[in-house]
């Protein structure tokens, strides 16, 4: 039998959520058929959006039961970046979501602002310099945590800007190499959260070093967390995010529900 | 946005009208007659061995009991007598009276009853259609000569689907294809024109000028998506008489060579289950009015595989077998289910292939006559109609020869 007082930890962590004194954020978009997908120059395969088929309703099919055929891409809707998506992160052990050890599923997060800068410019890229300015505001970011962009591009969904795709392609926030280089090697993330579709900014395909995000987290064997909502309701420090992705064998990502446990005081 | 107060009215507590179909066909040999006539050919049996011209459809020559062949003759005639029905126990004909019939002298040699333009009289020269009925059997209708006639003639109309104020969704909108057919219809004088969207969508698609028009109203489908093809048909205001299909993916890629299986999938998401869908979701709607119609654009390639193409000739081969089925269960309904064979278009999918490539606004004019003139199979351009005729002749030579 195991000994009550070791579970004190854990007790406590439910105690808490019982009492409110923890919130569980849902950082998950729906998983709908009109959920956007990443969209990517015609010359390349193309993501499958989710699509689901009704086998039975309470009808002739299972007249006392419901369910539904589902497919999609493994990167659809709110999903999980493997080490193994990039051809940077293909010999990275354990690349894939089947062999992701779980303890990486749980860790701790800090959620950057960039809300009024992407508003601004649906183009604005998260630099170096912006994160030594962010750090010098609000303090360091500490190691292995997931990095939050907070772009509020989640409240676009349902709209055309969500995509915003025009003649040249996509435009939307993120990060250029020197910002992803210093997160990875300077403050050891754990991986990068977004609420855009894509780690990398729009038109990140275009920049010196392409797709950096992608090309370094995954490079380095770390995550990625596309498609999330409701960041606006974590703190700058002090959450716990939990995401699991399915255990596809050889899997290179995964949709999954993504929470995150914050302090009910916000801090 | 057209005018919503000039929409048809319905009563709301008048009891649903029953509609009611032409009297079916009596022999194999009328049935060989309307799949001629679905081809918009004017033919009749023709003796092997006496050469006589024989009409109604037979067994067997009436002079000499030799074999008949079907052959396409001149439809010129002239009238010799009209009579005006007032009295029927036939329920659809009781439907639509009173209704004028003719005996005409065909040019080609027989004499034949044939439902008379309301603008002929005795002693008229007249052109013979042959047409399909609401039943989908051939009918000769005798309309002034020179194709310069009123197509408002009630009984006409009966023939054939009228545009003029009609509901009609087109899906791909976006393709050039379907933008073509949003101009057609709205030059056609369609009522309302809901252009189907796929995803993902582009903000400069609004700027496109065929869906800025007047009465065109564009909104999210994509017909692989049950959802989504529930919502745009749950947002159409007031009835839907018209669906056409725009929507295919054209890709090159064979099945050992150059195959690529996610295009292959998609290309039978879109062709053949996604006009599937398209077509069992519309079919309720399309059986209650009194012109309904179903409109599906088909690649040639769907006769005969095309290595080079060999996705898209299988999917659309797929598609050409659903719409089959899709025809016959319409039929108890009277809804009309026209086919249009397309071969390469010009357009961005079609860029590698070298002309000749038909254009996007000649396959919408082709659609909207089929329309007007009730034709249930059209064939644009010179490569879809050179498909045809060869694999009508022989299908195996046709094969064979289309991979060479």
């Amino acid at each position: 039998m195991t000994d009550q007082s070791s579970n004190t930890a854990l007790s406590g962590l439910i105690g808490e959520i019982a009492s409110g004194d923890l919130r569980v954020v849902d950082l998950t978009n729906i998983l709908s058929t009109d959920f956007p997908v990443i969209v990517l120059p015609s010359e390349f395969g193309q993501c499958e959006p989710f699509r689901m088929e009704t086998v039975s309703r309470y009808d002739g099919n299972g007249p006392a039961w419901y369910w539904n055929n589902i497919s999609m891409n493994e990167h659809t809707g709110t999903h999980f970046d493997a080490p193994a998506h990039w051809i940077t992160g293909r010999d990275v052990p354990n690349g894939t979501v089947d062999a992701i050890p779980p303890r990486d599923f749980i860790h701790p997060a800090v959620v950057i602002d960039i809300a009024d800068e992407s508003a601004q410019d649906e183009d604005f890229i998260v630099t170096r310099a912006f994160l030594e300015n962010w750090e010098k505001a609000n303090g360091q970011i500490p190691e292995k945590h997931w990095i939050l962009l907070r772009s509020n591009w989640s409240k676009k969904v349902g709209t055309l800007e969500y995509l915003n795709l025009k003649d040249d392609g996509a435009h939307s926030p993120g990060p250029d190499a020197d910002a992803m280089r210093f997160l990875v090697q300077e403050r050891d993330c754990i991986g990068l959260g977004v609420e855009t579709v894509g780690t990398d900014a729009g038109q990140a395909s275009s920049f010196d070093e392409p797709l950096p995000a992608h090309s370094i987290l995954h490079g380095n064997g770390r995550y990625g967390l596309q498609c999330l909502t409701n960041l606006d309701q974590l703190p700058v420090f002090g959450s716990v995010i939990v995401a699991t992705p399915l255990k596809i064998k050889g899997g290179s990502g995964s949709p999954l529900r993504v929470i995150a446990l914050a302090p009910a005081n916000g801090e | 946005m057209s005018d919503w107060r000039n929409r048809e009215t319905r009563d709301p507590i008048a009891r649903k009208k029953a509609r009611h179909l032409s009297p079916p066909a009596r022999s194999r040999a009328m049935h060989a007659m309307s799949a001629r006539a679905a081809q918009g050919r004017f033919v009749l049996q023709k003796c092997c061995d006496c050469g006589e011209i024989t009409y109604p459809p037979r067994d067997a020559c009436p002079v000499c009991w030799g074999e008949l062949t079907w052959q396409d003759v001149p439809a010129g005639a002239l009238v010799l007598s009209e009579t005006t029905i007032r009295v029927s126990t036939d329920l659809y004909f009781r439907d639509h009276l009173p209704w004028r019939m003719g005996k005409v002298a065909l040019d080609a040699g027989p004499v034949a009853l044939a439902h008379l333009h309301r603008d002929l009289a005795t002693h008229d020269r007249a052109e013979i259609r042959l047409m399909l009925d609401r039943g989908g059997n051939a009918a000769l209708f005798a309309v002034p000569p020179n194709g310069d006639f009123d197509m408002a003639d009630p009984q006409f109309r009966e023939f054939t689907v009228p545009l003029k104020g009609k509901t009609v969704l087109v899906t791909d909108a976006r393709s050039a294809i379907g933008q073509a057919v949003v101009t057609a219809l709205h030059k056609a004088g369609a009522g309302l024109i809901i252009a189907g969207i796929q995803a993902p969508g582009r903000q400069s698609d609004t700027q496109l000028a065929a869906l800025q028009l007047d009465n065109v109203q564009s909104m999210p489908l994509d017909i692989v998506d049950q959802v989504s093809l529930a919502e745009a048909l749950s947002k159409i205001a007031g009835p839907l008489d018209l669906v056409i299909n725009t929507a295919r993916h054209v890709r090159a890629g064979g099945v050992s060579i150059g195959s690529n299986p996610v295009e292959m999938r998609r290309a039978f998401e879109i062709s053949a289950i996604g006009m599937a869908r398209l077509a069992g979701a519309c079919a309720p709607m399309l059986a209650g009015r009194p012109h309904g119609a179903f409109v599906d654009i088909i690649s040639s390639q769907a006769l005969s595989g095309a290595a080079d193409q060999s996705a898209l000739s299988a999917a659309e081969a797929a598609r050409l077998s659903l719409l089959q089925s899709f025809r016959h269960e319409m039929r108890s309904s009277g809804v009309r289910v026209l086919s249009v064979f397309v071969g390469p278009v010009d357009d961005e999918d079609h860029q590698t292939m070298p002309p000749p490539k038909v254009a996007p606004a000649r396959i919408a004019a082709t659609i909207v006559d089929a329309l007007q003139q009730g034709r249930e199979q059209s064939c644009v351009g010179d490569v879809a109609s050179d498909a045809m005729a060869r694999w009508l002749d022989d299908p195996m030579l046709y094969a064979r020869e289309k991979n060479l």
